[in-house]
């Protein structure tokens, strides 16, 4: 991981020379120390560190010294008893769900929106501005608000207590975003480039594989980002819609381990660490785009 | 191919009949986008509605009982203490969230490195799922085992600031980061203007960085707003709606209603009022913020 990735300038249209000179202008009044700032930013990091910290450090606490230790305090005698009491509990079984749950979504997702996307903006058709509208108020569609009908759907589908329960609605609720993302990247490839293709003959489809896909790698990978993490952290759909053991994803069998492990803190707080390492792991492949990719929300 | 015709301006702006020359995908290509979600979003909305008339205990058929379920909704004095609670604490986290993420996310803008690295840090949080946070807190607010060696969770005050802290410890990583994306794309030319006028650091914050950032608050209070829904998990592990009733969000209400009591039709009612007011005040935000902007650039393409 390199650590200045944050510091490079986010891409822009100029000419490098112009940014190379605008930056070193901006460093003439950034430069100044801000210590109110540096403070507050330095409380914030306590914040965020302290109970990262008791989470490492609790789970790597024997079960029997739990009750009467200060998860402040660093584990005198450490154990990894904890999280092998959780990985012999059906641990892989619930990351493997969640696994194909996330694949399947992001499947779907890029399946549906990014021919979506290429209409809206591709068209002036009315048809296609109205779907495009569908999805603007789709954004605030809550969806604890429809999981009552979704049960009912659900059922008459004879999925209940299936993945294809969750992953389906989990990606209808995915979409939205991922179709304003889309449009919001494709709308920035030339019009020239299209006809350009035009001219040569190429039909609507060439064009989207062979140009708009390659020019709109960061939108996609925006998406890929947004629709796995919802996939990886949905909760309700899951809750609510499946029951039995075989269909259960790690964020349910994190709940169920409240119950299952009741008072073995240490072992639910190793879970939930294990819960979060595969997400870790894409974090530190795959920083930049994730960071870069959630950037754009707030600076169009 | 007839060239000739693409070329002119007419025919590139023109109507959709010209499509197959210039190579426009047909407007069906949408079709199968929309049609997936009408049904797993749309259709529910609607469902959810008409459920809201009914009485149905989630076995048998619905049973079409009227406006019963909406009375009960006015009557409840739960529902009510419900949706203030609602609120309260979606203003609560606003603040909370916008001030720190806001703050953050302009301090992270600099370009110095330990601000790089830094900001790697403040994102972890995001990266564990609402369920994960909600036991991790539940674990370490836990009277006897936790950090804190009191029943926080017990009494009323501290169960709701509990809320209001652990949404903020999970999504003020993602609005820093927000903030930080707007705040990179202010232009340095207004900073050094500001720096000639004789303009501190606070002056120019205050004159320069917030109004500028007016778009970008717009989009996180919406997110925020929308996002405070999904507190649902939060609650549901950490205080299971308690003390009493006392962190009972709505959300959270219907759960109960709907899973526990098996009223399926008064939840659907609780659903519609969700829905109703989520959208109705998403609209007033982008009405009133221009969030909507996104529809007058379409017209430049």
């Amino acid at each position: 991981m390199s650590h200045d990735t944050l510091a490079r300038p986010t891409k822009t249209d100029e000419p490098s020379r112009e940014r190379v000179t605008a930056s070193r202008r901006r460093r003439h009044w950034t430069r100044r120390p801000n210590p109110v700032a540096g403070l507050g930013a330095f409380i914030w990091l306590v914040i965020v560190l302290i109970p990262i910290y008791a989470m490492l450090s609790a789970s790597l606490t024997g079960a029997d010294k739990a009750l009467t230790g200060n998860p402040l305090k660093p584990p005198s005698d450490p154990t990894l008893d904890n999280y092998n009491t959780v990985l012999t509990t059906g641990f892989g079984h619930l990351l493997s769900n969640t696994a194909i749950v996330a694949v399947s979504v992001v499947g779907i997702v890029l399946a549906l929106s990014i021919p979506l996307a290429y209409v809206t903006v591709r068209t002036r058709d009315r048809w296609s501005n109205a779907a495009f509208r569908l999805f603007l108020l789709g954004v605030a569609i809550p969806a604890q608000a429809v999981v009552v009908p979704l049960y009912l759907l659900i059922a008459k589908l004879d999925l209940y207590d299936t993945l294809l329960a969750v992953i389906l609605p989990t990606a209808a609720f995915a979409m939205p975003v991922s179709v304003l993302v889309l449009v919001g990247t494709l709308r920035d490839v030339s019009e020239d480039l299209y006809e350009a293709m035009a001219l040569d003959g190429a039909s609507p489809l060439r064009m989207l594989f062979q140009l708009t896909i390659p020019l709109a790698k960061g939108g996609i990978s925006t998406v890929v980002i947004f629709s796995a993490l919802q996939a990886w952290n949905g909760f309700l759909f899951p809750l609510i819609f499946t029951q039995s053991d075989e269909p259960r994803v790690l964020t349910l069998g994190l709940f169920n381990y409240v119950s299952q492990f009741g008072i073995n803190i240490p072992a639910l707080l190793a879970s939930v660490v294990l819960s979060g390492i595969p997400i870790f792991a894409v974090y530190l492949v795959a920083r930049r785009a994730l960071v870069g990719g959630l950037m754009g929300v707030g600076g169009k | 191919m007839t060239v000739t015709v693409e070329k002119t301006p007419t025919a590139r702006k023109g109507p959709a009949h010209h499509a197959s020359r210039t190579g426009r995908p047909h407007a069906a290509w949408a079709l199968p986008g929309v049609l997936f979600f009408t049904f797993f979003a749309v259709v529910p909305m609607a469902l959810a509605l008409y459920l809201s008339f009914t009485s149905w205990d989630g076995l048998g058929d619905p049973r079409p009982v009227g406006l019963d379920n909406w009375r009960k909704l006015l009557d409840d004095p739960r529902m009510a203490q419900s949706l203030w609670l609602t609120v309260v604490l979606t203003v609560a986290s606003w603040v909370f969230q916008t001030v720190v993420a806001l703050l953050l996310g302009v301090w992270a803008a600099g370009r110095q490195r330990n601000r790089a690295i830094l900001s790697a840090v403040f994102f972890v949080p995001f990266l564990l799922s609402s369920t994960a946070i909600a036991i991790l807190f539940y674990a370490l607010l836990d009277p006897n085992f936790g950090i804190i060696q009191k029943d926080t969770l017990g009494s009323q005050s501290g169960a709701f600031l509990a809320i209001v802290f652990v949404g903020g410890w999970q999504f003020i990583p993602f609005h820093t980061l927000i903030y930080q994306g707007g705040a990179r794309q202010i232009p340095d030319v207004l900073y050094q203007a500001a720096a000639i006028d004789g303009a501190g650091r606070y002056r120019q914050f205050f004159s320069i960085t917030l109004p500028q950032l007016r778009h970008t608050i717009t989009t996180s209070t919406v997110l925020m707003v929308v996002g405070s829904l999904t507190y649902f998990e939060t609650v549901l592990i950490l205080t299971k709606g308690g003390p009493g009733t006392d962190t009972a969000i709505l959300p959270y209400l219907m759960y109960e209603a709907g899973f526990k009591t098996y009223d399926f039709g008064y939840a659907s009612a609780i659903a519609s009022f969700l829905v109703i007011a989520a959208t109705g005040l998403s609209l007033i935000l982008v009405r009133l913020t221009g969030f909507g902007a996104m529809r007058s650039t379409r017209e430049g393409m």
